[in-house]
């Protein structure tokens, strides 16, 4: 390997007296002084969030309505930390959405468990499971950090996609070409 | 209208005025520990503290603003450091562990006394100084005053009987007294100007003064030369005055007396609650002090600008007949320029990293203390050729 030898050059007398670099460094610091703070004041100013966040796990509902998750417990299967726990249940059937006919009895999201992986969201058949914007979950208790299915629909509210498989099924059956 | 006032005992007075001159002081140099945070941030592009307020105070609308500056933060400060508990080690000389931080207060206190802050003209139509006690002696009370406070120092270093203060107030008294021979040696040229043979032909002069106020004086007279502000005329003098000023007061680049990376809190180790406060007040009270000085000197003391003095301010906007208003005025201006110099202080705090301690003695005495000589010499050869 070569060796360039690098020239140290002496230091001028101005540069020795230190004036001219303190001074350079106070110019510096002045332009920061009048600068706007960069400071994010968190519970009032939130950040942008970027799109395919990673937040709280929820669950949603389509557009009429109606609970999107059908219970087949793909995301309590995939679950690296088993966070979630799924109690199955039947649809009455006298219900309008009577031909889907599972839906969750009980379904809990341990938050002290979850690591926010997104696999139950990428997993879900129905797209009723996703990772939403949310990142700030606190609470005074264990029981207070696992979120039921009211707090996962509250959190989750209406996924607006229309496309209604169930009741495309529904129809096609009634036609007599299911699938 | 005030005559009332002169009609009181001299010494209720004087208790009045020194009162007086505290309760503006005392609070000035608490809320510079807020204004160094603030400044810390400003400079730094953060917000700074913000965020306390007292919950009784927080509906009067506008108050933001003051939560904004941090002043109730430096309220809970305040109060924390009173209400908290005041420990004593164990292992410490009690009596001087608690004389220590009394003993910084007193000088830090008493030096303002001789400092000069304003002026206004008396029915006699002459310029009278407000100060406390106008001394001949002036900057020798100062200096001698002021340099008591390394015995703060020394007391709290040695009296904590342990290894970090011991040594921080070691280098604290060895800082101390190397650049207060610069010091003193720079501020000599000004009093060889103001006690020359130029002095004689000055308005009521009185020849031999060693007086601030006569300093300030020196710099308001009429023509190009008697109002010009001794920083145009000894620049030298008054960046060595600067530089030994800032080790005086401890400051960043020179405060090797606190560097918390190799001495903890050096001679505050040991201390907590109220009495360290009292050392942390001291300093910034030294600082308050210290600028009043190199304004006084340097700066014109409570002129507005150079060649243009309080009086020809009072004159254009005619209150020289109000002397109350000349006098609020010439406060004004005064703690204006003072606060500007603390501002610098912090200034440069952010700006600079500590010097080593070898490198502060190098430059005490192998650099600033031959400047300093070299400066007076020329100064006292110049003058002596001026009137010959």
């Amino acid at each position: 390997m070569a060796v360039i030898p690098v020239e140290r050059k002496p230091l001028t007398f101005a540069e020795r007296t230190y004036i001219p670099q303190i001074v350079g460094g106070l110019r510096t610091t002045l332009k920061h002084f009048f600068r706007k703070p960069l400071t994010l004041e968190y519970p009032e100013q939130r950040p942008a969030l970027p799109a395919g966040y990673r937040g709280v796990p929820t669950l949603v509902k389509d557009p009429n309505g109606r609970e999107k998750c059908v219970s087949c417990q793909l995301c309590e299967f995939v679950c690296p930390p088993k966070a979630i726990r799924i109690t199955p249940g039947e649809i009455p059937a006298d219900a309008p959405t009577a031909h889907v006919e599972k839906a969750p009895k009980a379904f809990d999201i341990d938050m002290l468990r979850c690591i926010y992986c997104g696999l139950c969201q990428e997993v879900c058949p129905e797209e009723a499971i996703w990772l939403q914007n949310q990142f700030s979950m606190s609470g005074y208790t264990r029981a207070e950090m696992v979120n039921n299915k009211e707090k996962l629909y509250e959190l989750g509210g209406t996924l607006p996609d229309a496309h209604f498989k169930w009741d495309k099924k529904k129809a096609a059956e009634e036609h007599g070409n299911a699938h | 209208m005030f005559d009332f006032y002169f009609e009181i005992p001299l010494w209720i007075r004087l208790v009045v005025q020194g009162l007086a001159v505290m309760l503006v002081m005392f609070p000035i140099a608490a809320a510079c520990s807020m204004a160094e945070r603030k400044i810390a941030a400003w400079i730094q592009d953060r917000p700074g503290p913000n965020r306390t307020i007292a919950p009784i105070l927080a509906w009067i609308p506008g108050i933001g603003v003051l939560q904004r500056l941090g002043l109730f933060q430096l309220a809970a400060d305040g109060g924390k450091f009173v209400f908290k508990e005041d420990a004593v080690p164990g292992h410490v000389n009690k009596l001087y562990f608690i004389a220590a931080p009394i003993i910084a207060m007193i000088p830090a206190l008493t030096t303002v006394v001789a400092v000069p802050f304003g002026a206004y003209i008396d029915s006699a139509g002459k310029l009278v100084p407000l100060v406390l006690a106008n001394v001949d002696l002036g900057i020798l009370v100062v200096f001698a005053v002021s340099s008591l406070g390394v015995y703060a120092v020394i007391l709290a270093g040695w009296s904590s009987n342990s290894k970090f203060p011991f040594l921080g107030g070691i280098r604290a008294s060895a800082q101390l007294i190397s650049y207060e021979l610069s010091m003193t040696l720079s501020v000599l040229p000004v009093f060889l100007w103001t006690n020359g043979p130029l002095a004689t032909d000055a308005p009521g002069s009185f020849t031999g003064s060693l007086s601030l106020a006569r300093v300030v004086e020196f710099q308001s007279q009429p023509g190009f030369l008697g109002g010009a502000w001794f920083i145009f005329l000894m620049p030298l003098s008054a960046f060595i005055f600067l530089v030994a000023l800032f080790a005086e007061t401890n400051r960043q680049p020179f405060d090797t007396v606190e560097s918390e990376a190799d001495l903890v809190n050096s001679f505050g180790s040991e201390y907590g609650a109220f009495k360290w406060s009292l050392f942390y007040v001291a300093e910034y009270s030294h600082m308050l002090v210290g600028s009043a000085i190199f304004m006084i000197l340097f700066f014109g003391g409570w002129n507005p600008l150079p060649w243009y003095t309080l009086s020809d301010l009072a004159h254009h906007l005619h209150f020289a007949q109000l002397p109350v208003v000349m006098g609020v005025v010439g406060i004004g201006i005064f703690i204006g320029k003072v606060l500007a110099m603390i501002f610098f202080f912090m200034w440069v705090r952010w700006t600079l990293p500590r010097f080593r301690y070898d490198q502060v003695m190098a430059i005490g005495w192998r650099k600033l203390l031959p400047l300093a000589i070299a400066n007076l010499v020329a100064y006292a050869i110049g003058m002596a050729l001026l009137y010959r």
